[in-house]
């Protein structure tokens, strides 16, 4: 019992760094995609916003979406949200607290993605190399209108035959970047603040509340663990009595259809015990095609 | 007991972390896979298609009834499906249940394939090259080639070394357009993915909480119950082997004791166990004679009821003791005929 108790105790107070180490794993596993997926720009006028806007956003969706399913707390507030009242009313600033404590863990390797983005700067570059402004760079500036728009979606491609030495598209390239770049620190600068902000001024609001809704929340979620493990250890006696009733039924048939003697009461003990009075080879044929013909009630009254 | 509790307990709340544990090596085993296989795109006009379409699509195929081999649970659904009603009646919604959490978990290893090769780029890149618009990536003004010469030069799109065809459009700008498409492909297949199960994870608390969780509780329990059936099993067999191995030796030495006609040594009273043990077999050519009759004539799967310890010395087959009931003696005389 005591062994119970302790493993019951390290799994409340690592429900939240389980989840914690979920969230970390997450962000690390954001960058090493990024690193990984091998960037390359179409270069073609209309294709470029698509391709870099899509890999800035789309990834960033599914990191959320992943966060969200490998939560368990998720499952546990949704099925506190849906319950009937019953006997038990609903706190909503219970489930409120569980719902924004999940939106923040899911939030973390989405926003590690789209500040690594942005720092790289291949996205932006990718992205907005049409869109700026061909009089400020010596070499796109007396292009005719098309060829200017062909010439700068070509930018984030280096190793394009027609723009492998221009330096024009090292000027627009460093530019883009700069913005990109300047863009991720100033994101990152303002999550860290308001991050910060909201750890520091939260106990000046609601302490009390706030107490409650996470103690409550801790409790919903041990509580549903509770009742796994019970029925577990539920389904296993279940199934042993289930058995044994089995063993027991087979011995009484085999009694009343042989003619073999019954068993006096000093001989039983020891082996005979787990034998069960099954001691024959058609005996135990019968019982093992019984349990598959014909499995017992799930009753064990 | 306790320890088998708890080791029960532990396999039962870890079954399913076993069980996904086995999905993400599945799924990293496909990535390995992927980036292990030597692609070759052929570079012919027919061939391609079928080439780069068949790596996209058969090893998810494979992967996935892989991933049902891989699990333990699937004869046990077998076995629930097919089992004769009896007296316990058959419950489809477990069978449901169970099929489904297997096909989910068999599942990811295909999809992460079909990712890594759409995010890659190869496997499309080789499929369609010959679709390429050359209209508006190259130049189509090429009266003296014709459409099969046209098709020949764009397989030769992911084979960059015998590529002759810059004229018509350059190799860099087929390449990034087929990969751009297949990447575009590749990212809104994982959102789909993951919404997919985002939905069908969030959507179940929401509309059948207690017929999942009364289905997840009896799959369980069939699991339990097989597991614990085998375990008795096993038991009732080592019991089984035990008695009859020692009924095979105290048959043999009242054999042995009966061919030789000679009193048999009385037991000193202080012979200890070791003695018991030796099942009154104590000389070389004894025992030779017990394996050979082990090997050769093995005894029958049949348990008789123990044989009563004898007073005289005498374990003479045959010989009802005399101090007996009436039922003992009906059973020594089955005795007899074995």
């Amino acid at each position: 019992m005591d062994r119970f108790r302790m493993i019951f105790q390290y799994f409340q107070s690592n429900s939240e760094s389980v989840m914690n180490g979920i969230c970390g794993l997450l962000a690390l596993a954001s960058v090493k995609m990024y690193t990984s997926f091998d960037f390359s720009c179409p270069c073609l006028p209309q294709y470029n916003v698509a391709y870099g806007l899509g890999i800035m956003f789309i990834p960033p969706i599914i990191l959320f979406l992943c966060g969200l399913i490998l939560n368990r707390q998720s499952l546990v507030m949704l099925e506190e949200w849906r319950r009937p009242a019953g006997h038990r009313k609903k706190d909503l600033a219970v489930i409120r607290y569980m719902c924004s404590s999940i939106m923040q863990r899911a939030m973390v390797a989405p926003v590690v993605w789209i500040i690594v983005t942005l720092l790289d700067g291949k996205c932006l570059i990718c992205a907005f190399s049409g869109s700026v402004d061909p009089e400020r760079f010596v070499g796109f500036a007396n292009v005719s209108t098309v060829q200017v728009q062909q010439l700068l979606a070509k930018v984030p491609c280096k190793d394009d035959e027609l723009m492998k030495n221009n330096t024009s598209r090292k000027a627009v390239s460093r530019y883009l970047r700069c913005w990109s770049q300047a863009l991720g620190w100033s994101i990152l600068l303002i999550l860290i603040i308001a991050a910060f902000l909201a750890r520091w001024l939260r106990p000046c609001f609601n302490q009390a509340t706030l107490l409650q809704a996470r103690h409550w929340s801790n409790y919903i979620d041990m509580e549903q663990k509770i009742f796994e493990e019970t029925c577990c250890e539920h389904s296993r006696l279940f199934a042993h009595k289930c058995i044994l009733h089995f063993f027991e039924s087979m011995r009484h048939e085999i009694k009343l259809h042989s003619f073999s003697l019954p068993r006096e009461g000093e001989e039983a003990e020891g082996e005979e015990d787990l034998l069960r009075g099954i001691t024959d080879q058609d005996q135990v044929n019968k019982l093992l095609k019984t349990w598959y013909y014909e499995k017992p009630p799930l009753d064990v009254s | 007991m306790d320890k088998f509790r708890m080791i029960f307990q532990f396999f039962q709340s870890n079954q399913e972390s076993f069980m996904n544990g086995i999905c993400g090596i599945m799924a990293l085993a496909s990535t390995q896979m992927y980036s292990a296989f030597d692609f070759n795109c052929p570079c012919l006009p027919h061939y391609n298609l079928a080439y780069g379409l068949g790596i996209l699509l058969v090893p998810p195929f494979i992967l996935f009834l892989l991933g049902f081999v891989l699990n333990n649970n699937i004869s046990m659904l077998a076995e629930e499906w097919r089992r004769p009603q009896g007296q316990r009646g058959k419950d489809p919604s477990v069978l449901r249940y169970m099929f489904c959490s297997m096909a989910q978990r068999a599942m990811i290893a295909p999809a992460v394939w079909v990712s890594v090769t759409l995010l890659d780029g190869k496997c499309i890149t080789c499929a369609f090259c010959t679709s390429v618009p050359v209209d508006t990536l190259g130049n189509a003004s090429q009266p003296h080639l014709s459409q099969g010469e046209i098709q020949r030069v764009l397989a030769r799109i992911p084979c960059k070394e015998i590529y002759n065809g810059q004229q018509l459009i350059a190799n860099e700008v087929a390449v990034r357009y087929l990969r751009c498409i297949s990447q575009a492909l590749g990212w809104c297949f994982v959102l789909l993915m993951t919404t997919l199960a985002f939905l069908v994870r969030s959507l179940r608390p929401c509309f059948s909480q207690a017929a999942f969780l009364k289905s997840r509780y009896w799959s369980h329990y069939i699991d339990i119950e097989r597991k614990l059936f085998d375990e008795t099993c096993t038991e009732h067999a080592r019991s089984f082997a035990k008695v009859c191995i020692q009924q095979f030796f105290e048959g043999m030495s009242t054999d042995l004791v009966a061919a030789r006609c000679h009193l048999p040594r009385k037991a000193p009273a202080d012979a200890g166990e070791a003695a018991e043990k030796l099942l009154g077999i104590t000389d070389q050519g004894t025992m030779n004679m017990a394996l050979k009759s082990w090997h050769r004539c093995k005894p029958p799967l049949h348990l008789h009821p123990p044989a009563l310890p004898t007073g005289n010395g005498w374990a003479g087959q045959g010989q009802p003791p005399t101090h007996t009931s009436a039922p003992r003696r009906e059973t020594a005389a089955y005795y007899s005929w074995v």
